[in-house]
């Protein structure tokens, strides 16, 4: 590993050489902000909060890939090599633990923690910590709501404004043969569904998180993972997801409950926008968005309260990065509740700051931004884990195509193949 | 001495890390972990080789390999062929027509293909729903042997051409005497070609061959943009990526991409011996 760095360090001293040669001698420091693929909302705050910093630095951003695995797997590799470049990072939050372990994070000073803390969602701070410390800056939370036909609903003679729970939902579509828009695709969007219903279920998927690898305890094999497996079967088997199912990510499923045969969907708040956006560009008809409505996040069981999803963006500060302390206050700049307001808006992305939600303009683009807030405060993290990866995607081996899950077997499968993977044994 | 620079070039950019891959192979090194890094010995290549993801990954490369191979050696004969005939005029337009795929990158080729037969934004099920087996519902990315088809499909659209080029070089040097030769003694255009023109392309035919059985065993984008590797489609780069990459576990990354470096050894090291016999016992024949 040393001839590693060495030859890492030496590339990287002669980039930042060749980098150095050409900016400017005098002048602010660059912040490096690397960001993921959005509408243009982080450029345009990193150009206000360079703005406001009044000549103490500038914010450039750069632009991850596109899927989240992918901007994980860049960042790791760049703090691996103590990539100096990177001063902040837009971070998926199930990532986090992963780069705190090792120190790739810059620890957050205490008063800023505070700060950034202050009328914070409860997922979205669950998200940002680990080891009992804040080790992000909350940015801005998604949460998945559960959307719905009206039509279907009042045919059904269905009470939207009471919790309702998977096997009501799975009877509807059964009843009006109509689909459900899920997310059945081998990837992360599969886990965060399977989370939610064992979360929802009242279990978790390790049970002492935060032990080392061949330590860790998965709470598969227990009522909740088995009833969690139950549904995945159902609608899997029954064909309720469509025939798309098994490749069917979060814009397939948007499209599949855009289509004629759709009941209801889980899915991110960004669908209300997009729909919103295709009936402007006449794509949509009208009457499609005004039989749209929403609720929470579907229960597992009746009476108790369901777990959604959480996911969303955190800031991070590059632990190699030459500039932590202005890092931490262009951190501060971007995660005002003006600018997460102002990015809701613009980009569709929920703010994890309740104060944002008192905006005019959020609540008159999102008519549903109470529920998204709730949402936040009922939201169930996945696992906080440095091994995420390993448990995410041992998961999807073993619990895919959704409808070959077996609530007898599954939950076995995927906790022998992930505690053999995490002790070194197997391949994934 | 002339050749000192370019060797050592070579040496700098491939010996270097194959021998560094080898090392770290064996040792447990994870990129999110360093203080955990243990030495394992052959401990990596133990867990890979006795771990049936590895040997399914294997034999989705072994069958890509064997059937595009195959399948392109056909294809490509004829429109080596086609090009050879074609009229004066015509060939320049038709040569380029050919090249056309070759030129496009894969990773490109492989959204198009992708999204040609996505089932909400592809067109193939509508437009081939009259085959049976095809309909509005075909899913062809859920299944294993329709995610392999789609794969191998543009697989062979996009390197046909290839190999169809360097047939094209050996069917230039198939002597136009020794054919008309055979006409003359009333040979029939499918004994000319089987007695006359493929014995004396052994040679273009089995670099051809080797070329395209070494690419196609290093399959990596079709697999990659199509499927990720879901329903049985993992090909070993696909599972050397996910490992090094993916989970970050160097070690036992290494591991596979040295297995997967010493299989395509392997295939020259076979392909070559065959070549070499092939080749002497042609020129015995002739």
């Amino acid at each position: 590993m040393r001839r590693n760095r060495m030859v890492a360090a030496t590339a990287g001293a002669a980039l930042v050489a060749t980098l150095a040669a050409c900016a400017p001698d005098d002048g602010p420091p660059t912040l490096n902000w690397y960001i993921n693929s959005d509408n243009g909302g982080q450029a345009q705050i990193a150009a206000e909060c360079t703005e406001a910093a009044d000549g103490a630095y500038t914010i450039e951003t750069v632009l991850l890939p596109r899927d989240a695995a992918a901007q994980r797997e860049q960042l790791a590799r760049r703090l691996a090599a103590e990539d100096r470049s990177i001063d902040l990072m837009s971070l998926d939050p199930p990532f986090i633990p992963e780069l705190s372990e090792p120190g790739f994070l810059a620890p957050i000073p205490d008063d800023v923690a505070e700060a950034v803390s202050e009328n914070v969602v409860q997922g979205s701070l669950d998200s940002a910590t680990w080891n009992d410390e804040l080790v992000a800056i909350p940015f801005w939370a998604n949460t998945q709501l559960l959307w719905y036909r009206e039509s279907v609903v009042e045919e059904a003679g269905l009470d939207m404004s009471q919790p309702v729970t998977w096997d009501q939902l799975i009877e509807v579509a059964t009843d009006q043969d109509r689909y459900l828009a899920v997310q059945g695709i081998k990837g992360e969007s599969l886990t965060v569904w399977i989370n939610a219903l064992i979360a929802s279920a009242g279990g978790e998927i390790i049970t002492n998180p935060g032990s080392s690898a061949e330590d860790t305890e998965l709470g598969l094999e227990t009522d909740a993972g088995r009833e969690a497996a139950r549904i995945l079967e159902q609608i899997g088997s029954e064909g309720l997801g469509g025939p798309g199912l098994p490749t069917s990510d979060e814009s397939a499923s948007l499209r599949l409950f855009q289509g004629d045969d759709a009941s209801f969907m889980v899915n991110w708040p960004f669908v209300w926008t997009s729909t919103q956006q295709a009936v402007d560009d006449g794509l949509l008809d009208q009457s499609v968005l005004d039989d749209i409505g929403w609720a929470l996040y579907p229960a597992v069981t009746e009476g108790t309260d369901s777990a959604p999803p959480v996911g969303g963006i955190n800031l991070g500060v590059g632990a190699f990065s030459e500039h932590t302390d202005l890092a931490f206050e262009a951190a501060q700049c971007i995660v005002t509740p003006e600018h997460q307001a102002f990015y809701m808006v613009n980009d569709g992305n929920p703010a994890s700051n309740t104060e944002a939600y008192e905006d005019a303009e959020v609540q008159e683009t999102f008519p549903m931004y109470e529920m998204i807030r709730d949402s936040l405060e009922q939201a169930a993290p996945r696992p906080q884990t440095p091994l995420y990866n390993e448990i995410s995607t041992g998961l999807q081996e073993t619990w895919y195509p959704v409808s070959d899950v077996n609530p007898d077997t599954s939950p076995e499968a995927a906790t022998e193949l992930i505690t053999a993977v995490l002790r070194g044994e197997r391949l994934l | 001495m002339l050749a000192a620079p370019a060797f050592i070039v070579m040496v700098a950019v491939t010996l270097y890390p194959i021998v560094q891959a080898f090392i770290d192979s064996l040792s447990r090194i994870r990129l999110t972990a360093p203080d955990a890094n243990e030495f394992v010995g052959f401990g990596n290549y133990a867990v890979v080789l006795t771990d049936p993801v590895f040997w399914s990954a294997m034999g989705v490369t072994l069958f890509i390999t064997v059937v595009t191979v195959l399948v392109e050696l056909v294809i490509g004969f004829a429109l080596a062929l086609v090009m050879h005939r074609a009229i004066q005029n015509l060939r320049g337009a038709l040569r380029t027509a050919i090249l056309v795929p070759y030129g496009i990158i894969t990773v490109v080729s492989a959204f198009a293909w992708f999204y040609a037969f996505d089932i909400s934004s592809g067109y193939v099920n509508s437009w081939f729903d009259w085959v049976p087996g095809v309909s509005e519902d075909l899913n062809w990315f859920a299944s294993q042997g329709t995610s392999l088809f789609v794969i191998m499909a543009s697989e062979i659209w996009k390197t046909t051409p290839f190999i169809s080029l360097l047939l094209l070089a050996g069917l230039a040097q198939v002597p136009g005497e020794l054919e008309e030769a055979a006409k003359v003694d009333g040979a029939t255009s499918w004994q000319v070609f089987k007695r006359v023109i493929v014995p004396n392309m052994k040679a273009a035919i089995m670099v051809a061959v080797l070329f395209r059985a070494l690419d196609a065993f290093r399959i990596f984008d079709n697999v990659f943009v199509m499927t990720n590797g879901a329903n049985g489609t993992t090909v070993l780069s696909l599972l050397a990526y996910r490992t090094s990459i993916g989970r970050l576990e160097i070690g036992l990354g290494s591991a596979v991409s040295v297995l997967l470096f010493l299989s395509v050894v392997v295939i020259c090291f076979v392909a070559i011996k065959l070549f070499k016999v092939d080749l002497s016992s042609a020129r015995g024949g002739n």
